[in-house]
């Protein structure tokens, strides 16, 4: 994996809601100091001269409690201890609320080279935001070759051997109406260790296909953005394998199957392709079923419990109608009975 | 399985028509061959995966081939390499 240095930090590309708005406000040069993990310290202890078990490769960031207590500590010469602050190198040290450090600090930050950074959230709202945004910088992460598509909101990763097709039926999906979110290079994470999503591995790329006869093709500017998406969870994974006669395809369906991607588990459906199978409108069934699944309604299963109930019943109705054994059993015991 | 580095020694890097090329010459080999860059590894036989890729001038791509005719095929894609895509005068 690419280092991950602050610099990274401020620039990475995050929506509006999830915003970190943080500047550089001093100790540029320590900008290139990387992020190893994706904790959070706020250093009142340390600022007050316990460094057992202090995090020296967290950020730590200074809330008002914090920056007044800098305040304080300067004012009655005790710095010895933001000295050791420093010494511990930390990757960088955020003033939220839009706070500023005393000079004495900052000048102790340039002389060391540990970057400042400022925000003007609160802290428990930039601590929220952060710990969301760095859980995903670091979250496992791995590039499948494969396409990507959303189809009737669940997302569906189509797997399979070059040429087998996935492409193409991408794109009749995506000729239906659904969305593609990314082709051949899907970069998958693994998100707080149970969920998947997946995104285009490459974002500058945009959404293009290749299909084969025709080149490389803009499915944004093709279907308009009704047609794309930048990323989906991974709901449900199909294989696409050309038919071999000598496997035993499922039949039946009843047994969940799944496969394990990143130590998730996902749905797992294998479908055969042959010449006159229409393996969109196969996905797209697919996707329907994995939705009537999670809301509770297993098709497969529901259906074996109808015929089982069915064949009980049938066996209660013989038991009556046609067992012609009990009646004559029982019209012999009648006689045996009657009086002679 | 056989494992080299190749180097990407084009000017212009590894663009749709070196990809196109690449893709070509992989999809003649039944062996899996896959191209890394860093920690990612992505098919040979896929263009956009290449694409993707982003090996500009002077990167060193990681071949893997594995499968029966390996030996053919990583062969054949690194004289790809060697030989500039045929985009410049070696």
């Amino acid at each position: 994996m690419k280092k991950f240095t602050v610099l990274d930090l401020l620039g990475l590309d995050l929506k509006e809601h999830d915003a970190l708005d943080l500047t550089c406000i001093g100790g540029r040069p320590g900008l290139t100091r990387e992020i190893t993990v994706q904790d959070l310290n706020r250093p009142g202890l340390a600022l007050s001269g316990f460094y057992d078990k202090f995090g020296p490769n967290r950020i730590q960031i200074f809330g008002q409690g914090e920056t007044a207590y800098l305040g304080e500590l300067e004012q009655l010469g005790k710095t010895d201890t933001i000295d050791s602050l420093f010494a511990k190198s930390v990757p960088c040290c955020v003033f939220t609320h839009s706070q500023v450090p005393t000079e004495p600090f900052r000048e102790r930050a340039e002389a060391t080279g540990c970057p400042l950074l400022q925000t003007d959230l609160a802290t428990s709202n930039f601590s929220s935001r952060l710990i969301r945004a760095l859980s995903n910088v670091f979250a496992s992460h791995e590039i499948i070759h494969g396409t990507l598509v959303e189809v009737f909101g669940i997302g569906v990763l189509i797997l399979g051997d070059s040429g087998v097709g996935k492409s193409e039926a991408a794109l009749e999906l995506i000729e239906r109406g659904h969305r593609l979110v990314a082709d051949d290079a899907v970069e998958i994470r693994c998100i707080h260790g149970n969920i998947l999503t997946g995104a285009g591995a490459n974002k500058a790329l945009g959404h293009h296909m290749e299909i084969r006869g025709l080149g490389i093709i803009n499915i944004t500017h093709l279907f308009g953005v009704g047609a794309i998406r930048d990323n989906k969870q991974v709901q449900l994974v199909i294989e696409l394998e050309l038919w071999d006669s000598n496997k035993e395809y499922d039949r039946i369906g009843a047994e969940e199957r799944t496969k394990t991607i990143l130590g998730v588990h996902v749905p797992y459906l294998e479908i055969p392709v042959k010449p006159g199978r229409n393996v969109p409108i196969l996905i797209e069934t697919a996707a329907m079923n994995e939705r009537l699944k999670q809301m509770g309604y297993f098709s497969a299963k529901e259906f074996n419990q109808s015929v089982l109930k069915w064949l009980e019943s049938e066996h209660a109705r013989n038991a009556y109608f046609q067992n012609k054994d009990l009646f004559r059993r029982d019209s012999h015991s009648d006689r045996d009975q009657e009086p002679s | 399985m056989i494992q080299r580095e190749v180097r990407v020694a084009n000017r212009a890097g590894i663009h749709a028509r070196p990809a196109a090329m690449i893709v070509q010459t992989a999809s003649r080999f039944d062996s899996r061959i896959m191209l890394g860059k860093d920690s990612e590894a992505i098919n040979a036989k896929s263009i956009m995966g290449i694409i993707t890729l982003g090996a500009g001038y002077d990167t060193v791509l990681n071949l893997t081939v594995e499968g029966p005719d390996e030996q053919e095929a990583a062969d054949a894609v690194a004289t790809l390499f060697e030989n500039r895509f045929q985009e410049e005068p070696g």
